[in-house]
């Protein structure tokens, strides 16, 4: 094969055409990854920054906590609560959005031609819209002063703002609202592809329509749901913006919690140690989603 | 009538739940929206219609400021990425598969599947380095991440389109006697082109979105508008981040517009 002459070019040229893209993110995205290890492995500057000194220090206080005094080592129980939090909190996310998301792809998937163009449109435009200007439509509509405390003061039903925003229901509201679109596309998809000739059989042969929903549907489609949820799971595990303009400061997720080390906490091999903790969180449920996503199942984005 | 054999399919309550989720999806945007043209500053109790948040906004030193700056790095970063999305993916279609493409491509979504609070933490990193080596604090460092983040966005429509595109007009091309250059000029070229132009503008609102690694990787004084917006946000509620949303969501929806359109006309 590697004899083939006129392949040996085509490979080279390849090569060549595809080097500047590869430069352009070793230098803008991989590389750093390799340094952020490194830094994780370093001790904190005082102001910032790191000292070239090598220690492990980081990633013992990514779980533990050392003692000033006399060193014992104790959980750092303030650490496990975030990740507890952001865990919790994705879970929820991916678990709600598949609940609304089922049967809002199943109703897209089952219209007409020109509806289901016009539907997947609409999921789309979300999808692509700044996720900032949706986190913050989210923050105006449940703040005390929000549109929905001030509707239901109005219309008497309260008479005292119930408090949404910075706790961890505006966070899981708020995610599960800017993720949808991620668990809906692929659900499509699957769905899309389904042979409705087996709902037939199935009724057929007396099924019910919950037995249907559970044996017939749900097996064939579950490349799509496994799709989905890996695609809301990994941003929603990651989050910054949303926990960061509906949580506040105490309710922080990782993310939060990781910026935290690069500004006030001035501790960036922590911050480093975390991050890479938090991609190797994400790598392993991307592991999962390419083993038992189906080749050819791709939403992209 | 063709509405009978789909009743087949219908699962009760599904209905109801997917008109609920598109109304819930768009009410929050639409109040937004709403209240940019609201008369008094509050976001929730309507005062009458008033453009005046537009002007102010526009009026806002910093807004002005943000705003040029981000198109200025939208426009450099979706004009790098989409070249060199495009020579990988002339690279890397309309031959037979090899591991070293599986790597370009692995290379290339990298940035997608990476949480971007890594990837900005790591660009902080070492970028700041960079900044005290060089003492270069210009806009380079957000050009060069953002076109790092955008570029798999331009890649994927532009790989699409290669890999649907008939290889015999390159080979007819060939046998009539035309220049590697000229196939490429005259056939490759005006076939790949509607698919960089969608990857041009996928790229260029991905970039004008992004918050968290502009974020890190600025300096000071280097606000873009989220980032602008995200700094308003925090300090109190004003119509006037109402007003500059609308907008973007305006060019947002204007380019994905034309987007589908382009992509659509393919089939």
């Amino acid at each position: 094969m590697s004899g083939d002459p006129q392949q040996a070019a085509a490979a080279r040229r390849g090569w060549l055409l595809s080097a500047p893209a590869l430069l352009l993110l070793a230098v803008g995205a991989t590389g750093p990854l390799a340094i952020m290890l490194v830094y994780s492995f370093l001790e904190p500057g005082d102001y910032g920054n790191v000292e070239w000194a090598l220690s492990f220090e980081a990633w013992f206080n990514v779980i533990l906590n050392r003692d000033i005094f006399d060193g014992t080592l104790s959980f750092a129980d303030a650490h496990l609560s975030i990740f507890w939090r952001s865990a919790k909190l994705a879970l929820l996310t991916t678990l709600f959005a598949f609940v609304v998301g089922f049967p809002t792809a199943w109703f897209i998937a089952t219209r007409n031609a020109g509806a289901r163009t016009a539907l997947l449109f609409l999921i789309t435009i979300p999808f692509w819209t700044n996720l900032l200007i949706r986190t913050f439509a989210i923050n105006q509509i449940i703040r005390n002063e929000g549109f929905l405390n001030t509707f239901l003061l109005w219309i008497g039903a309260i008479d005292q703002p119930i408090v949404m925003l910075y706790t961890d229901f505006a966070v899981f509201l708020g995610m599960t609202y800017v993720y949808l679109p991620l668990m809906v596309l692929p659900l499509f998809a699957a769905i899309d592809r389904f042979d409705m000739a087996l709902l037939q059989a199935g009724y057929d042969l007396y099924a019910s329509r919950w037995q249907i929903l559970r044996h017939v549907i749900v097996p064939v489609v579950k490349p799509g749901i496994i799709a989905g949820s890996i695609l809301v799971f990994i941003p929603a595990l990651g989050a910054y913006v949303t926990p960061r303009i509906l949580g506040g400061g105490r309710n922080m997720m990782i993310g939060n919690f990781i910026e935290l080390q690069f500004g006030q906490g001035r501790n960036w091999p922590l911050g480093a140690a975390l991050s890479v903790v938090l991609l190797v969180l994400v790598s392993a449920a991307l592991i999962v989603y390419t083993r038992f996503a189906t080749g050819g199942d791709k939403p992209h984005g | 009538m063709a509405d009978r054999s789909f009743s087949i399919s219908r699962l009760p309550g599904f209905g109801t739940i997917a008109v609920a989720v598109f109304v819930m999806l768009y009410a929050p945007i639409a109040m937004l929206v709403i209240f940019s043209f609201n008369a008094g500053d509050s976001v929730a109790i309507w005062e009458g219609f008033s453009l005046r948040w537009y002007p102010e906004a526009w009026a806002n030193e910093a807004v002005k400021d943000a705003t040029w700056r981000s198109l200025q790095i939208a426009t450099c970063a979706s004009i790098l990425a989409t070249t060199v999305a495009t020579m990988a993916a002339l690279g890397t279609t309309r031959r037979r598969a090899t591991r070293g493409q599986s790597f370009v491509y692995l290379m290339i979504n990298q940035p997608l599947m990476v949480p971007e609070i890594v990837t900005a933490v790591a660009l902080l990193i070492f970028f700041s380095s960079i900044k005290v080596a060089t003492g270069y604090q210009g806009l380079g460092y957000l050009i060069v991440a953002h076109a790092a983040f955008c570029t798999p966005f331009a890649y994927l429509p532009i790989r699409a389109r290669l890999e649907g595109m008939d290889l015999s007009l390159e080979t007819a091309s060939a046998d009539l006697y035309a220049s590697r250059w000229q196939t490429f000029r005259h056939v490759t070229l005006p076939l790949v082109l509607p698919g960089a132009v969608a990857g041009l503008m996928l790229a260029f609102v991905t970039s004008l979105d992004d918050v968290v690694i502009t974020l890190f990787v600025k300096s000071a004084g280097q606000d873009t508008l989220p980032t602008y917006m995200l700094a308003q946000i925090r300090r109190s509620v004003s119509a006037e981040v109402n007003a500059i949303s609308t907008l973007l969501l305006l060019l947002t929806v204007v380019l994905l517009t034309a987007f589908f359109l382009l992509t659509r006309k393919r089939t």
